[in-house]
């Protein structure tokens, strides 16, 4: 039988928060596992004087209330979550002890992704997984655990591995992982187990404390309920049966070679200074320097992917922000993106924008053939149009709208790379529409064109675009 | 105060920064995956935590762990995602956390596509997992509310803890707008009474949201309900255009709200009296502000990304007072303007019922 231990203190004396059955003793039935599994977290937490500031993370399985038991902060997790729960704790506040305790359904079926994945992210977190090879609070049904033949009541007539599968050795599975440091698989069939199975869980919470990363210890438990045994049968056959499917053993071991603090994540309280600071830095270089827009730009601009189509959108919304005004840019997202087109819709206005997608732009941009044919009856009467005229092969209506027919890659070529073509076009809407002079854009693209070499072409791009146009009017850029 | 021209789904983080956020966990998703990058980038530039998680439903519960600490934390996700969190939303509800979620809405049901729809909704306004719960949901229409109530969204989250949702969707995103980023404020709530912090001061405390006995689990849905009745009387918010002398109304959130907003004056140079009401807390719903117009107006029109979801809250609010229309496009289709003011046409002709 199991050593009777003081109760620390981190183990309440009496069990206030439990509702029925008495405030001494444990919800837990006699012979069960838990009870000594308890009491040698509570009694370490306690030697190792981390208890005031230990998380107990309760799962959902027999030990759901194991906030009746433990005078540490609790905190009860909704199924198979413990360890994304004990990492959103330990995270924020690293300091913290946080012990995931679970059962096998909990742990190794509905939670399998938490658990493999706290593992292999090396949460700093101390892990207890009480494997009894069966689910004891809903009624003693499979557990993944569960070994072959088994019976429980959803295996009535034993687990069998063509229909349930195998049982999962979930030591041996998580030993394959870099980064846990300790995984190891004890028993508390007799005195000497019980003793390995404290110095276990002992090793695991000093691993924890030194920031050494994660630890998990399997324990193999009794059910004397769920397997209809006596608890002295159940001991026994913890000991002749399970073990023989489970093997005890340290399966991964890295605690000495790993430096103290290792796995210690930092995180900082909000810092409202800092905060500031940092949000400031956020300022567009765009200093405000307003034009007087002379009338709302509703503007649309396609082509295929690759043109610069959205970049050509960026770069006028932002010359649009500078001038003062209102600014909208939305990519082609969803239904309209058919055909291989991307396009962009752009508002620059002087009052408060309404739909941010433009349906009758006064301003189109189209890059290939079938962008001008599939926008340019949206355009309002009088507006105006840019078309490549080395790409797209029909021309629009030069009665009803402004047409500007541009070789626009091609004068990119000359310039450089047909890569900066939208901005040709660029150079064209605002040596027609006249709103932004040349210096103007020239000296916004100054700030938002990061790399040099690509301003240069940029600005020679422009003024070819704005040339192209202006010698048309008798301007120059 | 700096300003930026940026996306809507990058203006939700800098709302979280200013708003003292400190930990982000999140699983990319389009339309949404902006909030993790941005989250990524700044979160950890500023000490703070960012994860991405191995799911949706693990980054739910991370941001349960971070929240049940009292210490502000946020996830954000796309409808097939956002479903996958309710299980932990509920938890979070029942144990009373507050923290921030987003759902920037995709085309559903199903995997859908990634074009915006407003069919998340009912998920978001009627609980959405199990149990008896509500979100607080903001519902954004620029980039600058993505941040202004993602802002707001964790001073009420705090407040009633109780989580609190943004609704956007694709478009509300994926736009890019001129955003004034908040100044940083202290967080001006002491959690220390019931959060588990892993310190003294926190020690007895318990997170949990099991109550074994009927009795005690009810007196504990009571109590959440009077917590919801309060948020109902105190947190409305909502946008009134030209509803004075309005003889049409239409009732419309988020994208839509902005393209019926820019046909609102053309409709009255028609001769069309419409005028737009438009809710920012889509739960609690402006049932008030409703009522109030029902009873001189002659229709209400729910327009929407969706099949009919929002209506329903018109339709309960107006009570059979007049006719409530409905128009919506959905599967990422979006009304314009025209197809719009032909629908006030139709209704104000007395075509439509």
């Amino acid at each position: 039988m199991a050593k009777v231990f003081e109760k620390p203190a981190s183990f309440y004396s009496e069990f206030e928060r439990k509702s029925a059955g008495g405030k001494k003793t444990t919800h837990y039935c006699p012979g069960c596992g838990h009870g000594n599994v308890h009491k040698m977290i509570a009694e370490a937490l306690e030697d190792l004087g981390v208890a005031e500031r230990s998380v107990f993370v309760s799962p959902v399985g027999c030990s759901v209330f194991g906030y009746y038991y433990f005078n540490s902060g609790n905190v009860q997790s909704a199924h198979g979550r413990a360890p994304a729960v004990a990492t959103g704790i330990k995270r924020t506040n690293p300091r913290a002890i946080v012990i995931s305790y679970q059962g096998d359904g909990d742990l190794a079926a509905i939670g399998t992704a938490e658990t493999i994945h706290a593992a292999n992210r090396g949460e700093n977190i101390s892990v207890f997984f009480i494997n009894n090879a069966i689910y004891g609070m809903t009624g003693g049904q499979m557990a993944p655990t569960t070994m072959i033949g088994q019976r429980t009541t959803t295996t009535p007539r034993g687990r069998a591995e063509v229909v349930h599968g195998n049982p999962i050795r979930v030591c041996e599975l998580l030993a394959t992982l870099p980064a846990p440091t300790y995984i190891t698989r004890v028993a508390l069939g007799n005195s000497k187990q019980i003793m390995q199975t404290r110095k276990a869980i002992r090793k695991a919470l000093q691993n924890q404390i030194e920031g050494k990363g994660y630890s998990f210890v399997e324990i193999l438990s009794p059910c004397p309920t769920g397997w209809k045994m006596d608890p002295t049968d159940a001991r026994e056959h913890l000991v002749t049966v399970m073990e023989e499917v489970f093997p005890l053993g340290v399966f991964k071991d890295r605690s000495d070679e790993v430096e103290a603090n290792a796995w210690d994540r930092t995180s900082e309280p909000f810092d409202v200074a800092k905060r500031h600071e940092y949000l400031q830095a956020m300022q567009t270089p765009l200093s405000l320097d307003p034009v007087e827009l002379p009338l709302d730009l509703n503007c649309k601009f396609a082509g295929f992917g690759g043109q610069g189509i959205l970049t050509l959108g960026l770069f006028l919304a932002q010359i649009g922000m500078k001038a003062g005004h209102q600014v909208s840019w939305f990519p082609a997202y969803g239904p309209e993106m058919r055909g291989g087109t991307a396009n962009c819709s752009v508002n620059i206005c002087r009052s408060r924008i309404g739909a941010p997608t433009v349906e009758h732009p006064n301003v189109l941009v189209v890059m290939n053939q079938p962008s001008l044919e599939m926008f340019e009856k949206d355009v309002r009467d009088g507006g105006w149009i840019f078309v490549d005229s080395g790409i797209c092969t029909s021309e629009p209506d030069a009665k009803r709208l402004k047409v500007t027919m541009l070789p626009a890659t091609e004068l990119a070529d000359q310039v450089g790379t047909a890569k900066v073509a939208n901005v040709v076009m660029l150079g064209a809407i605002c040596a027609a529409t006249g709103i932004f002079s040349a210096d103007y854009v020239k000296d916004t693209l100054r700030v938002i064109v990061k790399k040099r070499d690509l301003l240069e072409m940029n600005l020679r791009a422009f003024a070819a675009g704005w040339d192209a146009v202006a010698a048309r009017r008798g301007q120059r850029s | 105060m700096a300003r930026q021209f940026m996306k809507g789904n990058d203006a939700i983080i800098m709302g979280a920064l200013a708003a003292g956020c400190r930990s982000y966990f999140g699983y990319p998703i389009t339309p949404a995956s902006e909030i993790a990058h941005a989250a990524a980038t700044h979160f950890p530039a500023l000490g703070g935590v960012f994860i991405q998680a191995e799911s949706e439903v693990a980054a739910i519960n991370m941001v349960y762990g971070t929240a049940g600490m009292g210490i502000r934390a946020m996830t954000a996700s796309s409808s097939p995602g956002f479903s996958l969190k309710q299980e932990g939303l509920s938890y979070i509800a029942g144990a009373e956390l507050p923290c921030v979620v987003v759902n920037v809405v995709r085309g559903g049901p199903g995997l859908g596509n990634i074009a915006p729809e407003q069919a998340d909704y009912f998920q978001v306004t009627k609980g959405g997992g199990h149990g008896n719960y509500r979100l607080i949901a903001l519902a954004p229409n620029s980039a600058q509310e993505m941040c202004d109530l993602t802002m707001l969204a964790f001073d009420l989250a705090d407040r009633y803890r109780n989580p609190a949702c943004i609704l956007a969707d694709g478009i509300t995103g994926q736009m890019m707008e001129v955003v004034e980023i908040p100044e940083p404020k202290l967080v001006p709530f002491d959690h220390t009474s019931w959060a588990v912090r892993g310190d003294a001061a926190t020690r007895d405390n318990l997170i949990s949201s099991i109550y074994l006995e009927p009795e005690v689990l009810e007196r504990h849905n009571l109590a959440l309900d009077r917590k919801y009745q309060e948020i109902k009387q105190r947190e409305v918010r909502f946008e009134e255009y030209r509803t004075d002398d309005a003889e049409l109304v239409v009732v419309a959130y988020g994208v839509v709200s902005r393209i019926v907003y820019s046909t609102i004056d053309e409709a009255r140079d028609r001769g069309l009296k419409v005028g737009l009401l438009r809710p920012i807390t889509v739960w609690p719903f402006p049932t008030a502000a409703i009522v109030k117009l029902a009873s001189r107006v002659h229709h209400f029109l729910a327009i929407e990304l969706s099949t009919g979801q929002m209506v329903e809250d018109v339709r309960l609010a107006v009570e059979g007072r007049c006719p409530v229309h409905f128009y919506g496009r959905c599967g990422g289709m979006v009304p314009g303007g025209a197809e719009i003011l032909a629908q006030y046409e139709q209704i104000l002709a007395g075509g439509q019922r």
